[in-house]
Order: structure tokens, then sequence, then C-alpha cells
């Protein structure tokens, strides 16, 4: 028999592969089917957030967290509002936590019925994304009767948020809260126990949560792999410190698991999203320090200081006192964080985005060496990346 | 939220402390404001620091969070490069600075925690900070071929390059950026609550031979 000359070959999967979810390049060294090296390239999508963001006013820069996880909007925000409160130190009125808890859980479920969904379409289930994309739609029209826009909300205030519920939208989200179930039921049984989608995603890209912790993961991929952190718990911020839900942990780290986990905290989100509606007290939703935020309308009518502080907010916008912060949310997928640096005036000296899927994505070397070409695009899948947030 | 600083306080200033029995003189500075705690530290013990974060069982800062750089180009040293931490176990949140410049190297802190590559790629990146011993210090968000430290305080937010596609050449080309208007940045400080320096005018007012003004 001839000695035949093996050669390790790279192939290029993506940026315009449907299954690298946005514009991932990631370099892959095989040996035959199997992945020996993995080199993500990003950067495709890099917008220069953080600089831009230096040039704005505080205010100004909302707009720009909406657009980095344009899957999961709300959250983002929170995170930015967060910091910036915590340097002016002031508390929003508790309408506000209640109506910021409430959204963070629709945002989740939004995140994850696009995560999940489009799993299953990578590995060859199309059906679940019909299905929950009608949900998900439902939940865009919400998102716009609340927020005024489908996805990219520019909700949040410093000291609140923009504006009130609408009139009929506690009932509108009850409704919603006891249908959806019955939706989300059907695609569990479809999918979860599916033998094909099993057989694709069980042992494939396990994570020890030695390792985990190591590469600095959080969110469902850290649950994932049993350990059983979340900020909303452990850092509660809004109003998560006033309602009751679990957190759900996977058990062996592996893809399925972290589909599992994804699965359980829609359901955890509704029982939040649940505990909101009912507990949500009436009240200002935001503080009225004119420094801060605008005056009444009605107010400037009457009122020549009033009119002067709403000139100068959306003019000059709010100052901030000098010094640091790091405003962290549980994201949809991990911790999301914002460090501010004020240098006292009114636009941040640095700000820099914490996203959680640059971190994950950064471990896809190490998930991906060993397996197989197709269990790479499992892998992806479960980590739930989106560009606007990797790239920034 | 004066209750939740206050508790946040508490501990924090205890942590301090204890690093800085640690670590008596290499320690710049600590502070904990906002009831989050700060400690620049010498380049020199950085490693030995991190490592006895992430292993002292009273500390167990076993996620590495986040790693960023600041500029600061008045300064002698003129880039902070900043680290979170984050301890599971004990539930606390800790910031490390070091300062360099552009020519020195930060030592590397991939080999204690592994999601240090990227973010000390990011640094490099965007501010053209020196990291010793990183395995992988390629640029990561810019595009390929890129020339610069973006996020530096002295780099243009416009840039210097655009690209297009070229139709007759048939790829993507690089030229110098056209701005169709200026750059425009406006200054909203008030001057009312500025400096503290002199208002328009009125310099005039303190001439040092008490005229009225400057009239030639």
């Amino acid at each position: 028999m001839p000695d035949i000359e093996m050669k390790n070959y790279a192939i290029n999967f993506g940026p315009q592969h449907p299954a690298a979810h946005g514009v991932l390049r990631l370099v892959l060294e095989m040996d035959g089917e199997v992945v020996e090296r993995a080199d993500p390239h990003i950067g495709l999508l890099h917008r220069g957030t953080e600089k831009l963001i230096e040039y704005r006013p505080y205010l100004q820069n909302i707009p720009y967290f909406d657009r980095l996880d344009y899957c999961a909007m709300l959250m983002q925000e929170h995170a930015y509002v967060l910091a910036v409160e915590k340097l002016l130190e002031i508390t929003p009125p508790a309408r506000a936590l209640w109506i910021r808890t409430l959204l963070d859980e629709l945002t989740r479920i939004m995140n994850h019925l696009l995560n999940l969904t489009t799993m299953a379409l990578d590995i060859g289930a199309m059906t679940p994304l019909l299905w929950m994309f009608e949900e998900r739609e439902k939940l865009m029209t919400f998102h716009e009767a609340i927020t005024g826009a489908r996805m990219h909300a520019n909700y949040y205030r410093f000291g609140g948020v923009n504006r009130d519920l609408p009139a009929d939208m506690v009932a509108r989200l009850y409704q919603w809260l006891d249908e959806f179930p019955k939706a989300f039921d059907d695609f569990d049984n479809l999918l979860t126990e599916n033998r094909i989608f099993k057989q694709r995603t069980v042992d494939i890209g396990i994570v020890e949560p030695d390792q985990a912790l190591d590469w600095g993961f959080s969110g469902p991929m850290l649950r994932g792999s049993g350990v059983a952190w979340d900020l909303r718990k452990a850092q509660p911020y809004a109003a998560y410190d006033q309602v009751e839900f679990d957190i759900p942990v996977g058990r062996n780290g592996d893809c399925y698991d972290r589909y599992l986990v994804r699965m359980l905290e829609v359901r955890e989100s509704l029982k939040i999203m649940r505990q909101c509606l009912d507990k949500m007290p009436e009240g200002p939703v935001r503080i009225q320090d004119q420094k801060i935020t605008p005056p009444r309308r009605a107010e400037m009518k009457r009122s020549m200081e009033a009119l002067i502080h709403h000139f100068k907010l959306y003019t000059e916008g709010v100052h901030v006192p000098p010094g640091e912060s790091y405003g962290a949310v549980e994201s949809a997928k991990g911790e999301f964080g914002v460090y501010l640096v004020s240098d006292g005036t009114n636009k941040p000296y640095r700000c820099k985005i914490r996203s959680p899927g640059y971190v994950h994505l950064q471990a896809m070397d190490f998930m991906g060496k060993g397996h197989m070409l197709a269990d790479i695009v499992s892998i992806i899948a479960s980590l739930d990346i989106v560009f606007g947030e990797i790239d920034r | 939220m004066a209750t939740d600083v206050e508790e946040a306080v508490g501990p924090a200033a205890a942590l301090l402390q204890t690093l800085q029995e640690r670590f008596p003189c290499p320690i710049a500075e600590g502070v904990a404001a906002l009831g989050e705690v700060t400690l620049t530290l010498d380049v020199a013990v950085l490693l030995e620091a991190v490592r006895f974060l992430r292993d002292d069982p009273a500390m167990l800062f076993k996620v590495l969070v986040d790693i960023c750089g600041v500029d600061y180009p008045d300064r002698e040293q003129r880039f902070e490069v900043v680290y979170h931490l984050l301890s599971l176990k004990h539930n606390r949140r800790l910031r490390l600075k070091v300062v360099t410049d552009e020519m020195t190297p930060v030592p590397s802190i991939v080999g204690v925690y592994s999601s240090a590559g990227w973010f000390e790629r990011e640094a490099w990146d965007m501010y053209g900070i020196l990291f010793a011993d990183n395995p992988d210090l390629r640029r990561i968000l810019t595009d390929y071929g890129f020339e610069g430290h973006p996020l530096r305080k002295d780099f243009p937010l416009t840039g210097f390059v655009e690209v297009r596609y070229d139709d007759e050449q048939k790829r993507v080309v690089y030229e110098p950026v056209k701005l169709r208007q200026d750059f425009r940045s406006w200054d909203f400080l008030s001057p009312w609550e500025g400096e503290g320096g002199l208002l328009p005018g009125d310099e005039k007012a303190k001439l040092p031979d008490g005229g009225a003004g400057g009239a030639p």
C-alpha cells in the first residue's frame, strides 16, 4: 500500500453562512471531518460604539445599547442606566422598577424564543421557528405598544422609564400569559424529546463547571454547566428581590443542557411577568428631579423655569459627577456589564461594554476541538451569539 | 439606595484592608466608592496579586469579568488597564488597575484566566497596550490591515480611511476620508458652570493698572 500524505486543511465557515448567526468568520482547521482548531474572526460588524459613546451626551447614548444585542434590547439599556444611576446616586420610583423587571423578562422570552428556535433550525427542524415566531411577533407588538418601537426601544431613562404602560396593556399581557404556555408546550413536545435533535446536541460541546468559570461564562452558558449563578438572585437590581423564581441549572454542560436551561428560563420568566403584573404599584414612572428628567409638558407651557430645564436637558444633557461605576444585569445571554468613567461633564469619558457573547465565542476553540464539523453548528447555536454585541 | 451602598461598602473596606496587608507597598491606592472597590496595583505584582485573588479561600475571584483600557493622554503613563473580577462564592466584585504607556508591556494574565485572551487582544487593538506573554496578540475587532488604535483619545472619530466597492477594479478600495461637511462636535459645557476660568470679557476688568479697559 503506498504511503498517502495526510494534510490538515482549513475551511472558512461564514461570514455569510446562515448557521453562523450573523457575520462570524470561523477558520476551521480540519483533520478530515474533525475540527482541530477553531479560530473565530470577529469584528465584521464593528461600528465603534464605544468611541461614538464618548462623543455623545449621556442621554443620547441610550439608543446605542439597543443596537448591540438586537434580540434583547432593553436589558442592555438597563445595564447602562444602572451604571449612570449609580454615579448620579438616584433610585427610580417603585413603579419604574417593576416596569423594568416586566420588560426585561419580556425581552428575555423574545430572545430565548429566537435562540431556541434558530438552534432547532440549524439542526434541521423548521417548524418550531415558524410556530414560535408567531408568539414572538405578539411580544413585539406589546413591546411596540409600551416603548414605541418593535425593536430599538430607547425606553429606559436615568431615574425611571420614558412613559407609563398603555391603559389596556396589563389586561392584554394577562391574556397572553394565559395563552402562551399552550403554544410553548406544543413547541416543547415537538422538539425536546426529538431523537434527531438529541443526537445532535447531547454530549456535544461539554463544558465542565471549572472550565466555565475559567472562560468567564455567565448566564445560561454557566448555568448549563451546573453553576447556580444568576445576577437577578445574587445581586438583585430593579424589583428582582421582590419576585419569586427558580434558577434552572444543567447537569452535563452540553448543548442539550443549555437548551433545556433556556427552555426552563422562559417558563420562569413567565412566572416573573405574572408577578410583576400582580404586584406593580401605581405611581410616577420617573423621578422628578429636573436636572435629570424633563419636566411635564403641561408645566412647560406655564413655567419659564420648566422650559429652561427642558431646553438645557436636551441640548447640554445631564452632568454626571466624576467617578467610575460598573452596572451589570443578567441579560438573556449572560452578564452584560457597562463600565463607565465619568469626568464630570455631560459625556462619558469612557464606556466599556462587556458583552457576554464576546466571552462565550472566545471559548469556541476549546469547545469545538475534536468535534465533527456538523457539531460546530450546534455549538454556535447553543452559545446564543449575536454579532451586534460581540463586535460593538 | 443609600442603605445598599452602606451595606456594600462595609465588606468592601474589609477586602481593601486584607489586600493592603497582603501586598503592603505595591498598592498605590485603594478606593471604595459607590459600593465598588478599586485597587491600583504596581505592574510588577499584577500576576502574583491576580493569582492570590483567584486562589485564596477568602477571595476566590474565579471569574474575570472584563479587561479594558482607558486613555488619559495628559498623563505621563497614559493608559490605565482595568480588570474586573467577580467572586461567585463571596458574591463580590473587585476592580484592579495598572498604569502603563505605549511602550511598556503589561504582564498577560492568560495563564491565570483563559478568558483574558480576547480581552487583551481587544485592549491591544483599541489602545495599543502591549501584553507580554499573550500567545495570540493579534488585532481582533478592526479591519484586516488596519492601522492605528481607534479608541485612543487622539484618534479622530471619523477615522482616516473609508472603503467603497469600486466597480471598475471589481474590489473594495480604501481611500482617505472625505467629509462632505466639517466634523461637528458641539461643546455644550455651560460657561457659567465651567472650570471657574474667566468669562469672555472678564479679562478686561482685571487689568493690573486698574484701567477700565484695554482701549487702544
